[in-house]
């Protein structure tokens, strides 16, 4: 494995192996929620703050993290508050965020739309210590909160409404989980690049679902798939020289073809074995009751 | 039945995007009362149950559960909700059991789940009839069981007050014996039950109490209101748009 005898392959290994947990395990619960987009938006807020930390010269991965952080929670806030007009608001906070990252950049000294390109698709190679020291602790926020918190982030996703009757802090629980998906979205940036994050945070998630009946279990999969294609796309890109963030996202989908695929022949032989399980219950075809007698007949 | 009122508006009213829904309702519900909320589409019956829960504010009045204010009241896990749906299902697939399992946060310590409360989520499928589909996929079942799954959910925390909206609501006639089955347990055991219902149906036996509401105003509060035409027969026969081909009407023998 010469591969892991590089110092930037070991940090980009590291950062894909740890977007490859945290973008499933926060994006099954946007997914659960229906809000499957809700990762792409907080990337085309993230822009400013990569813009923003260029033009003050400080952090980008930390300033796109208080950046996106903002906007979560100004989308979180638009979903309570303007119900009626929140899909044209939030239109405006995503092309704002994007716009605003645009400018940011291009006004920093030196700075040009090259620079964003790193962020906007990602970019491995570059990934540095201090970056790396970042990514751990965010994605180790990430995990603790979609593991830890699973039970009431799956209660107050599957129904907020009836979450709110158990007691559950629910107004808490949809900001922490905007939190976490614009942490999330920070973590991915530098592996797939904030265009391409929010496949990460769905496909897996999308792929899982294909095989599973239980939420556990999709989320176990989930995870596992998103480990696999980040692993693989990154090893792929050091070997044949293309894009990682691209690589990583085309793997998921056709990982998601080959298990719907392969879910076909899987659901088949589930509903028999449900069949079989009731037979009585759920006869297989529809017949006519051998009493019906002439009175069904029509004459003439 | 005791005099304790475990719900009690006052003069609520509320409004759904500026148009005003509740225009000043009252309603006493006391300990091991069934009470039935009635009304045409529109009435606010299911606002009224959704200011109850907090869902929906109030613009005015006053709301009590188990004689605390709603807005300090904490005590969650004595109310088992049951909201109007037509699914359990959400984005992603989820088991029977995970499912009514997240009823039974409101008695569990930060989410975790102990072997009584893994007992209480069993008994909960078997009240309403699907422990046999406790590891099924909700989004594989039909539209009764679906409700019987979103009443198991309610069930889990073993409250003593039970809301629910519209609970028949699309329920095969299978589901809707097995529901009124479970209520007349529930009721059995002392729990308090708020129903909107759209028609009294099968439940109707087992109503004390009938609140009809039209245009956010409370038209009736007493017995179930007298039924008319073919309904007003005793025993007569309901065929049940949904029944399967071939299933008997349920009769109720009192004609024959």
């Amino acid at each position: 494995m010469e591969i892991l005898n590089y110092a930037f392959m070991q940090r980009a290994l590291l950062a894909a192996v740890l977007v490859g947990i945290t973008a499933p395990a926060i994006g099954i619960y946007l997914v659960q929620r229906r809000q499957a987009l809700m990762g792409d938006g907080i990337g085309h807020v993230a822009m400013t703050g990569v813009g923003l930390g260029f033009l003050l010269s400080w952090s980008p991965v930390w300033m796109a993290t208080v950046v996106s952080v903002l906007g979560a929670v100004l989308m979180e806030l638009i979903r309570w508050y303007g119900k009626t007009r929140g899909d044209i608001a939030l239109a405006m906070l995503f092309y704002g965020g994007m716009a605003g990252g645009v400018m940011f950049i291009n006004l920093a000294p030196g700075g040009s739309n090259a620079n964003l390109t790193s962020y906007l698709f990602g970019s491995l190679s570059t990934v540095s210590e201090s970056d790396v020291t970042a990514i751990c602790l965010l994605a180790a926020f990430v995990v603790l909160v979609t593991v830890g918190l699973r039970r009431q982030l799956f209660a107050v996703s599957q129904d907020e409404e009836f979450a709110r009757v158990t007691g559950l802090p629910v107004r808490a629980l949809n900001l922490l989980t905007a939190v976490t998906a614009a942490v999330t979205v920070t973590v991915a940036m530098r592996v797939v690049g904030l265009l391409l994050v929010s496949a990460l945070m769905v496909v897996p998630v999308a792929a899982a679902q294909q095989l599973t009946r239980s939420f556990a279990a999709t989320f176990a999969i989930a995870v596992a798939l998103g480990v696999s294609v980040t692993i693989g796309g990154t090893v792929t890109s050091y070997y044949q020289d293309v894009p990682p963030g691209a690589t990583i996202v085309l793997l998921t989908i056709g990982a998601f073809i080959l298990l719907s695929v392969l879910a076909a022949p899987l659901a088949r032989r589930r509903a028999r074995a449900l069949a079989a399980a009731q037979p009585a219950a759920d006869p297989a075809e529809c017949t006519i009751p051998a009493t019906r007698g002439a009175a069904d007949e029509v004459g003439v | 039945m005791s005099d304790e009122s475990v719900i009690s508006l006052r003069g609520v009213r509320a409004e759904l995007g500026s148009r005003p829904v509740l225009r000043g309702i009252d309603l006493t519900v006391r300990r091991g009362q069934v009470v039935a909320l009635l009304g045409a589409n529109g009435s606010g019956k299911s606002t009224a149950v959704r200011t109850i829960i907090g869902q929906v504010p109030v613009t005015a009045g006053e709301i009590e559960l188990f004689g605390t204010p709603r807005r300090r009241f904490r005590d969650w896990a004595r109310v088992g909700y049951v909201p109007q749906r037509t699914t359990a299902a959400g984005g992603v697939p989820a088991t029977v059991t995970e499912v009514v399992s997240s009823g039974r946060l409101s008695r569990a310590r930060f989410g975790v789940l102990r072997k009584a409360d893994h007992e209480a989520v069993r008994r909960a499928l078997d009240l309403v009839g699907m422990a046999d589909r406790a590891k099924d996929s909700v989004n594989a079942l039909s539209g009764g069981q679906h409700q019987r799954v979103l009443i198991a959910r309610a069930l889990a925390a073993e409250p003593e007050l039970l809301i629910m909206d519209e609970p028949m609501a699309g329920v095969d006639l299978a589901s809707q014996e097995v529901l009124a089955q479970t209520l007349r347990g529930q009721v059995a055991a002392g729990t308090t039950v708020l129903l909107v219902l759209h028609e009294l149906g099968p439940l109707e036996p087992l109503i004390d109490r009938a609140v009809v509401l039209r245009d956010g105003c409370v038209l009736h509060d007493g017995p179930p209101p007298e039924a008319v035409g073919q309904h007003a027969l005793p025993g007569h026969d309901h065929v049940h748009p949904h029944a399967p081909a071939g299933a008997e009407p349920i009769r109720t023998g009192l004609l024959s």
